[in-house]
């Protein structure tokens, strides 16, 4: 067993856990952070999506000791005291989610698509970026919509800002 | 209608705790010491158990214990059923092989569990998994459905002789032969309806807890339908009597049909539990997923249809093989018989039908309802034949399917249904619009000129949703009331609780429910919460599927609000002296009607709980229970038109255009039927372009068991699409509503299959049109 201490949600958290572990059960079963979810076993499906040192990773493509010593922002981590992101409020004003199983890494894909390539997004860019996040609900049709409804609004809050 | 009642484009209730990661699936459920569970699967497609040995397995570390089929078996556990009796034309009944929990003499598919391991962790519970010793027998395997009924094929149970489970017809065999005798021109085309995965994104899991001092299990489940699966493992499965058993399904990550079926794993958890005395967890990985969850489709079917010289159908004739993989699942049997064959006369007036129906058994998972459930086979079978005919006799596809459209209601088909309502041509006419058909030459043209094929095709469906009423399942061999049931709960402060045996899983029914009922009473969509999927706290209920739960579900919500309202009005009556025939409940008040009396709703409600002043042997307390069993099936039906463009080069299909064009009686929530839509047509066109279940015949191993193999459709693989409504309201339920879970799903394949074969210019081609199969269908040899 090997302790593994990460900074989570800007909270320092620490766990013992074998060195097979993968960061995404780590976060589960010790952290007990249920948000962030397992959809298959070949790193295709990216339920797991977070943000690990401020670019989005599957958290199921890699171990949680090597992961230690960084700093993981999960879906729990995103909502500012209690106010959704915009990349939340516009997935539920688009009806961008159904069962919410994907949702979570959905929404963690969407906000690193926004951070790296705001205000540039177009329907073929998010769809492109998207291909790692598989939903079985929406048909994407949706969350396309709230994806560039996210982006157009926080490209318009930071002009705003200027 | 109001901002937040019916029709109103209402945000969803549930969407916070899912958006921010609070959403509570069952692998999020923890119990105090609990353990995990991991299974022991066959290898093998088909083979013999020689010997199990355990011993190794059960040395290893973390190792709670490892149990097995004879240990099961020994205390009293029961073989898995199916719930929907069929019988041959002869007579008898269909020929039902045991499926053990865990299989302990033989294994009849790859995935087939065998021996559960108990340990303290997953990873420990995996190992030992590995150091489980069978000696096995392997037998030769078979997998596709037509082979299997051959001669000289392996057998999988002895009592279905052949692999032949039933050999089942509907319609009139005589008319429709002699009208495809005396026809001006007959259609004939082979239609094979591919296999698919459902895949829900949440894979299967359970949690099964045993409190020994009250000899009371708790069974966590991803379920479509907790009360089925209550009743279906006391009454059947003699796990526990319904009274000692509370099976819980919280949030569940989707299900299409593939979480309706009571599946080994939750049975043996839940015993797992019992014998080892600690809570048991399971959760399936992904390839497990594609092993064990229930398959989808699978047919192989010839048909004839008839015209006569004025291109009226007067016959079809279908012959369907039907693959149920190893075992019979929970509703298997119904799907390509009920679910299917009465469907097949389409939106058409078609004099004569008949269909043949043979399901087999063969070495692969076990095949039952899956998005659609028969009716997508049904739809693609009519589609692609009156698409084909449309060629052949050198007429527009669209003036041949006018043609034969019933235009009259209540229309009865020769196979059972009794279509209520629907106005085919006008979800023809407004597809054909918005795809702008009229411009397609020129835009084929366009496309020629830079070395693409384009092409353009049309499916007209009809479904039946509901699948109520429980009478005339029940004649038809339903195990099962097809009903639902509500249970409307004021609360003393006016705040109400709706107790619904439906279950969302996607479908958003914490709000839709909920606009129901603040469209009724006039009362804050936050005053109302919905309740289900806790068989402790809701009334029996029979669940989700079929796109029941609005016309079904929704309605039983109406009878027991109209009990309330009733209730209410007396009491309001009483409260302000007036006649309860004068009382008139709008905007949250309870008003004597042409007057400015009102007396608030909640109110009323304080009054009903307080019993200070109430009519003269009334009892107090404001809640009413309904249980509503329907008269007919519902049938939504539409147009949807693919239009695309193929790179000759590569066999690359683009999807340039997708309009669906519907008829769901009256809509609830605009914004949640969207949405119903777009995720069933991305699993129709799924399966028509990428979507493919594919074992070895030889070795009947899964060659399609991760998402590597399988190809899910992506956010690049699909175009945003083009909806619209044209509805009628269904007469038979008090809402209007048709249902629209499965419409996507159903109607797609043949549009988009219709449009490929346009653009290669012939009818060659099976699903999925991948690339590939496109490139090869473009060469001359082909």
């Amino acid at each position: 067993m090997t302790k593994v201490t990460l900074t989570v949600n800007g909270r320092t958290m620490s766990g013992e856990c074998e060195d097979r572990m993968l960061l995404v059960h780590f976060i589960r079963e010790k952290l007990a952070l249920t948000g962030t979810h397992v959809g298959c076993d070949t790193t295709q499906c990216g339920t797991c999506v977070i943000h690990m040192d401020g670019h989005s990773v599957k958290s199921c493509s890699i171990l949680a000791v090597q992961a230690n010593g960084s700093v993981i922002t999960t879906i729990e981590g995103l909502a500012a005291q209690g106010e959704m992101h915009p990349v939340q409020a516009a997935f539920k004003e688009h009806h961008g989610l159904q069962c919410g199983f994907c949702t979570p890494g959905m929404v963690m894909t969407a906000v690193d698509m926004i951070n790296r390539r705001g205000g540039s997004l177009t329907e073929e860019v998010v769809r492109t970026e998207l291909e790692g996040n598989i939903c079985r609900c929406t048909g994407y049709h949706n969350i396309v919509k709230a994806v560039l409804a996210a982006d157009a609004e926080m490209a318009a809050g930071r002009q705003a800002a200027e | 209608m109001g901002v937040e009642g019916i029709g109103a484009r209402v945000a969803r209730k549930e969407d916070k705790r899912f958006l921010t990661g609070k959403g509570r699936y069952t692998d999020d459920m923890v119990a105090p010491g609990m353990k995990y569970a991991c299974f022991v699967r066959s290898p093998h497609a088909h083979a013999r158990i020689r010997s199990i040995d355990v011993a190794a397995a059960k040395a290893m570390p973390g190792v709670i214990d490892v149990l097995d089929g004879k240990q099961l078996q020994a205390d009293g556990i029961g073989n898995l059923i199916c719930g929907w009796m069929i019988h041959s034309k002869d007579g008898s009944p269909m020929k039902m092989g045991a499926w053990r929990p865990l299989a302990h003499e033989t294994v009849r598919y790859v995935g087939d569990a065998i021996a559960i391991v108990v340990a303290d962790s997953s990873g420990e519970a995996r190992d030992a998994a590995e150091a489980v010793v069978i000696d096995f027998e392997e037998l030769p395997a078979v997998t596709e459905p037509l082979p299997a009924l051959e001669g000289g094929a392996p057998q999988l149970h002895p009592e279905a002789p052949g692999n032949l489970i039933f050999d089942w017809q509907i319609g009139d065999p005589e008319a429709t032969d002699r009208a495809i005798a005396a026809a001006a021109h007959v259609t004939e085309i082979e239609i094979i309806n591919n296999r698919l995965a459902p895949n829900p994104m949440e894979p299967r899991a359970t949690l099964g807890i045993y409190d020994a001092a009250e000899d009371h299990y708790t069974c966590y489940t991803t379920s479509q339908n907790p009360h089925v699966a209550r009743l279906v493992m006391s009454a059947f499965y003699n796990v526990a009597p319904e009274n000692k058993l509370r099976v819980i399904a919280p949030d569940v990550g989707g299900g299409f049909g593939s979480k309706i079926y009571i599946y080994p794993e939750e049975i043996v958890c839940l015993w797992a539990s019992k014998k080892t005395g600690v809570p048991v967890k399971w959760t399936s990985d992904r390839t497990e997923a594609f092993l064990t969850d229930a398959h989808g489709r699978d047919h192989v079917s010839k048909v004839k249809m008839a015209f006569d010289a004025d291109h009226r159908v007067t016959a079809l004739k279908v012959d369907t093989v039907a693959n149920l993989g190893a075992y019979m699942s929970l509703f298997s049997s119904a799907v390509p018989t009920y679910l299917y064959a009465t469907l097949l006369s389409g939106q058409y007036a078609i004099p004569a039908i008949h269909a043949n129906v043979r399901t087999v058994y063969t070495n692969t998972v076990p095949v039952d309802a899956y998005r659609g459930a028969g009716r997508p086979e049904a739809t693609y079978l009519l589609e692609r034949t009156m698409e084909t005919a449309a060629r052949e006799l050198g007429v527009s596809p669209a003036e041949l399917r006018r043609k034969n459209f019933i235009r009259s209601f209540p229309y009865q088909t020769p196979v059972i249904m009794n279509y209520d309502a629907g106005d085919y041509e006008a979800s023809l006419n407004a597809a054909m619009q918005a795809a702008d058909w009229a411009g397609f030459e020129g835009r084929r043209s366009a496309s020629a000129a830079k070395g693409k094929k384009r092409g353009i095709g049309m499916s007209c469906y009809i479904e039946a949703c509901g699948i109520a009423p429980s009478a005339a399942v029940g004649s038809l061999g339903a195990g099962v009331g097809l009903w639902e049931s509500a249970e409307v709960r004021v609360n003393a402060v006016g705040t109400i609780e709706v107790l619904t045996g439906s279950h969302s899983h996607g479908q958003g029914h914490e709000t839709t429910f909920a606009q129901l009922v603040a469209g009724r009473l006039g009362v804050p969509l936050e005053s109302i919460n919905i309740v289900h999927g806790d068989t402790d706290k809701v009334q029996m209920g029979m669940g989700t599927y079929g796109s029941r739960s609005g016309a079904v579900g929704m309605s039983a919500v109406v009878k027991a609000l109209d009990k309330v309202e009733a209730k209410a009005k007396k009491i309001a009556a009483h409260m302000m002296e007036a006649d309860e025939q004068d009382i008139v409940i709008e905007n949250g008040e309870l008003k004597i009607a042409g007057t400015d009396k009102t007396v608030p709703w909640f109110q009323v409600a304080l009054a009903a709980y307080t019993a200070h002043n109430l009519p003269a042997g009334m009892e107090p307390g404001l809640k009413e229970t309904a249980f509503y069993d329907p008269s007919n099936f519902t049938f939504p039906a539409g147009c949807y038109i693919a239009e695309v463009e193929i790179d000759p080069e590569t066999g690359k299909t683009e999807i340039v255009q997708f309009v669906a064009a519907d008829d769901f009686g009256n809509i609830i929530n605009p914004m949640i039927v969207e949405g119903q839509v777009h995720g069933g047509l991305a699993q129709g066109i799924g399966q028509a372009l990428l979507e493919n279940v594919h074992y070895d015949p030889q070795t009947g191993q899964l060659l399609t068991a991760s998402f590597m193999d399988y190809a899910m459709p992506r956010a690049d693989d699909l175009p945003s699409f083009t909806l619209s409504h044209q509805n009628t309201p269904c007469p038979g339920n008090p809402l209007g509503i048709k249902g629209c879970g499965e419409a996507g799903a159903i109607g797609s394949p043949p549009a988009l299959i219709n449009a490929i074969t346009d653009a290669i210019g012939h009818n060659r081609l099976t699903m999925p049109a991948t690339p590939m199969k496109v490139w090869q269908a473009l060469q001359p040899a082909h």
